[in-house]
Parts: structure tokens; C-alpha cells; sequence
């Protein structure tokens, strides 16, 4: 059902590491380190800024690819998976997209499920890369039923 | 810290979390954006069929990573991946756990893992920490 949208790219937001949303983070994975939190230890590091940690770009926004739309309730987080070039700095300006990388059905004991492979792109505005995200998001036929009545 | 000096392939680092309560995944949802309700309302949670509220799979992620935080002045992680394979609920204990598989130049990869109390894997994946030179 996703087919038509296989490749397609939305269009870059501008999103800021901002350091109370990313102590906020911290907080609730369990992880207050100094090398997150702490401004004299980020800027005595190698970094010279505090930094954010791997799983925190899912705050972000990474825009909306046109005519895509999926419900909230009933998908399943498959898979996860995040590459870095290098670590996020708390204050800098990352431009986020999003791309339908893949979409393909499979039988399985409850059904036919969908699986839908999501990629997020993190860049520098002047379009070097920083890090890409990818999401394998399982959909189950219920669901799929319901979004296509 | 040395990393250099302080890992060898085996090592195993591990970290047993608090009983998963309600309001770690609330400030979840809220940190995150994430307010998917199976993940904070037990009416929403047994509307899609679940036994109760489940952790978000990113709270789970998210608290892995930290075995790693130690490292970061010396190293980041390039690469981490990790598939769902469990569902987490209240009360459950999570034990984290990564181990060093192999070291190749500047790069030590890492298989992590995260179970529960009754031992089922509920998280599993692999993790590349990357010195810098």
C-alpha cells in the first residue's frame, strides 16, 4: 500500500540540539553523565560542547513525505539502527529529512504483515552528514485494514 | 580512562535497571515526543490487545547505550543497531549487557542485549565504539 512512495524524500527541517530538551532526555533513558549535562566538562572535552546521547535524534523532526500517513496506535518497532560520522553537539543546527527507503509484505502466523523501512538523515545546513537513522516498523494486518477502509 | 587498556575481547559490562515504573516511561513519552498511549494508558494498552502498558522500545535503546557513556571522551559510537524482540512491561527487571566480540585498528564492536527478570531477551543488537586517534 506504501509501493507508490518507495524513495521519496521529505523536504529538510532545521532542528536544534537544545540543551533542556536534551537533559530532559538523559533523564528519562537513566543517563545524566557528565559529558551530556555538565557545560565545564563539555567544554574542557575534545568536543568543546556538550554532547548528545546516540538514540537522542528520535526527538527531532525530520518533516513529512507527501501522502504518507500512518496511524499512531498498533505498529510494531521492528528494528533500529543509527549511524554516526560524529557525536551531536548541544546548540548546533541539524537539517532532518526522512525517506520511504522500502515497503514489502510477508505472511506471518497473524496475518500478512507490512514492513516499512524508514530513513532519517541528520546534516549539517551546509549539507555534510552527521548521522542517518533507520527504522523497520511492522504493520499488522488489522491495521492495515483499518487505515485503508 | 584508557579504553585500549581497559577492554579485551570478553569483556562484559552490565547494569540491572530499578523495576520499570509508570512514570519512567511518562518522562519518556515526554522527552521524546513519543506519546504513543499503549506506552502510558492501561485502557489504550488493552484496546490493542496488550496485558498492560509496555515500554517504549526506544526507553529500552536509549538505556542501553548508557553502558557506553564512560567512553565517550576517548571514542564514540559509530554504529548501533538493536532488533525489538520482547515486549518490556511494569515492574519488569532489565538487565543491560554488552560484550566485546572483536577489535579491529580504532574500532571495538560490541554485541549488546537487554532481558528480563525471567531471562527472555527482550533487546538484542551489536554496537561499534570508534577511538579517535
Amino acid at each position: 500500500m506504501f509501493e507508490s512512495l518507495i524513495g521519496t524524500r521529505s523536504n529538510p527541517v532545521k532542528n536544534i540540539v537544545e540543551r533542556g530538551s536534551l537533559k530532559a532526555f538523559s533523564k528519562a533513558i537513566g543517563d545524566e553523565s557528565s559529558i551530556y549535562i555538565d557545560e565545564a566538562v563539555g567544554k574542557r572535552s575534545r568536543y568543546g560542547a556538550n554532547i548528545a546521547p546516540p538514540t537522542y535524534p528520535r526527538v527531532f523532526d525530520y518533516g513529512e513525505i507527501n501522502g504518507f500517513d500512518l496511524p499512531n496506535v498498533g505498529l510494531i518497532h521492528g528494528k533500529q539502527s543509527f549511524h554516526y560520522e560524529r557525536p551531536l553537539l548541544v546548540g548546533e543546527t541539524v537539517m532532518c529529512s526522512t525517506s520511504l527507503e522500502n515497503y514489502y509484505e510477508r505472511k506471518g502466523k497473524s496475518g500478512l504483515l507490512g514492513f516499512l523501512i524508514l530513513k532519517r538523515y541528520g546534516e549539517e545546513p551546509n549539507g555534510k552528514l552527521i548521522f542517518t537513522e533507520e527504522q523497520v516498523v511492522i504493520i499488522t494486518e488489522a491495521v492495515r485494514k483499518g487505515m485503508k477502509s | 580512562m584508557k579504553m585500549a587498556n581497559d577492554f579485551e575481547v570478553g569483556t562484559q559490562l552490565e547494569i540491572t535497571l530499578p523495576p520499570v515504573s509508570r512514570l519512567d516511561l511518562i518522562k519518556y513519552a515526554g522527552a521524546s515526543g513519543d506519546f504513543n498511549p499503549i506506552h502510558t494508558i492501561d485502557e489504550e494498552a488493552a484496546k490493542a490487545g496488550l496485558p498492560g502498558i509496555i515500554a517504549h522500545g526506544m526507553w529500552t535503546m536509549g538505556n542501553l547505550s548508557k553502558l557506553f557513556t564512560p567512553y565517550f571522551e576517548e571514542g564514540f559510537l559509530e554504529d548501533y543497531s538493536v532488533a525489538f524482540k520482547g515486549m518490556v512491561f511494569l515492574n519488569d527487571e532489565i538487565t543491560l549487557q554488552s560484550s566485546l566480540v572483536s577489535i579491529q585498528n580504532d574500532r571495538y564492536y560490541f554485541d549488546v542485549l537487554a532481558f528480563n527478570q525471567n531471562e527472555e531477551t527482550v533487546v538484542k543488537g551489536s554496537a561499534t565504539l570508534k577511538r579517535y586517534q
